[in-house]
């Protein structure tokens, strides 16, 4: 009896991926998806937070694929892991703080080690929507077989959108996966894909701008370096990084900064911090939640921090406005305090 | 009354569905399990995870600012 020939695919919840899935599906492979979440996946997250987002379906895309694709999706969490990848890239940052190219030999390699753990089950490669020269950096065709090798994963690595153009891997050597009907798309042009995702009767896809994650996003990104310049070491926690998605940020002095909800979705977020983070609200009138992270240190900055979330509420036009700060341990202080103006908030204070 | 609970208040998604994941391998086909979450998102990724892997969604429920979603382990 032939065994059966199983591949794992890397699903980011994009339209790339899914392609590549149906295309070794319809050589009557049996894939499953992997998506790794290393903390700064766009997916879900602002979208549950921000009132906005309220109408718009809160759906996971790579679980909305999987189900599209009739796949079982087993969904990471490598948060941990992921720290070294952010913090010492070999191949250095894209455009902001993406290391796109060490990220994508690192889920890679997590995927060898997957496809090593479930052999047994019949996995024995690796498929990807990558296609050459579509991103800066980390898919151009030299960087390609760099994913291939570093990630350990070497011939076992497919990439069924642009296999044609690169060398010959395992599956199609063995003839388990037809080469001939593989494709052979570069560049940046989508119109291809589009064309396929209409072969293949798929309408309704997500097209992320820019990346899949928020590393690629220039204000994320200097929010975290501001981060780690305020507290003199290059390292985060899930919570650090979960804070920097939500609310204003505003440094008034290197040695804290205060986090201000835009809406009562965020106010609820941060709420859920108050056990953890000094808190200030108003009690007066209506207004955001906000948290400080880093030290109150003086009276000083405490009525600063308590002017600003003045500013940010109902009462920012008011003479006075009464605000209630809460320290984790040392219970609450009631302050009294004159709303900053708009225009006495410095434009550096800004994160 | 479900057979287990797992506690997913304020993870933000994938979170609720990675630990509702790794919770139901260890259990048995038949069993139960009542995850406690904050984030309005589970509603549609626990049930879309748990169709996509063969289990079944008993109920969801709103309750008090808690989410209380019941998943029986399929085989
Ligand atoms: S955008 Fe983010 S998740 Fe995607 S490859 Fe780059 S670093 Fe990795």
């Amino acid at each position: 009896m032939t065994r059966q020939h199983k591949a794992i695919a890397l699903i980011s919840g994009g339209l790339d991926s899914m392609l590549a899935v149906r295309v070794i599906q319809e050589q009557g492979i049996e894939v499953e998806g992997i998506n790794f979440f290393t903390g700064f996946c766009v997916e879900g997250h602002t979208h549950a937070i921000r009132n906005h987002h309220k109408d718009k379906e809160k759906r996971n895309n790579a679980l909305w694929v999987a189900e599209q694709l009739g796949i079982k999706l087993h969904i990471v969490d490598v948060i941990e892991e992921y720290k070294d990848v952010l913090l010492n890239p070999k191949h250095g940052y894209g455009a902001n703080m993406n290391p796109c190219l060490d990220c994508k030999i690192f889920m890679v390699g997590k995927a060898v080690e997957w496809v090593k753990s479930n052999h047994q089950d019949g996995f024995d490669f690796i498929i990807t929507g990558e296609v050459i020269g579509q991103r800066p950096k980390s898919q151009l065709k030299r960087t390609m077989p760099i994913i291939a090798r570093e990630s350990g994963a070497d011939d076992i690595l497919l990439r069924p959108l642009c296999a044609k153009n690169l060398p010959e891997t395992l599956p199609e050597r063995e003839g388990w996966v037809d080469r001939a009907k593989l494709h052979d798309f570069h560049g940046r042009n989508r119109k291809p894909q589009i064309a396929l995702a209409r072969h293949y009767g798929l309408n309704d896809f997500a097209t992320p701008a820019g990346g899949c994650c928020f590393l690629t996003d220039e204000k994320y990104s200097s929010k975290l370096v501001d981060l780690w310049q305020a507290r003199h070491s290059r390292d985060y926690e899930l919570d650090d990084i979960m804070l920097l998605k939500v609310g204003r940020h505003l440094r008034p002095a290197p040695h804290f900064k205060v986090i201000v909800a835009r809406d009562a979705g965020e106010s609820k977020f941060l709420e859920g911090y108050r056990k953890q983070y000094p808190s200030l609200y108003s009690t007066s009138h209506n207004g955001p939640m906000a948290l400080i992270d880093g030290q109150l240190k003086h009276h000083d900055d405490v009525e600063t921090a308590a002017a600003v979330v003045a500013r940010f509420g109902q009462g920012r036009t008011a003479e006075q406005v009464e605000i209630e700060l809460t320290l984790p341990d040392n219970g609450t202080q009631n302050l009294v305090v004159s709303p900053l103006a708009s225009e006495a908030i410095p434009e550096e204070w800004y994160v | 009354m479900s057979d287990y609970q797992l506690d997913c208040q304020r993870l933000l998604c994938p979170l609720p569905v990675i630990r509702t994941q790794n919770k139901v391998k260890e259990l048995a086909v038949g069993d139960t399990l009542c995850v406690v979450c904050t984030d309005p998102g589970t509603k549609n990724d626990i049930p879309a995870w748990a169709r996509i892997h063969g289990h079944s969604l008993v109920s969801i429920e709103d309750k008090e600012d808690l989410i209380y979603i019941v998943v029986r382990v399929g085989a």
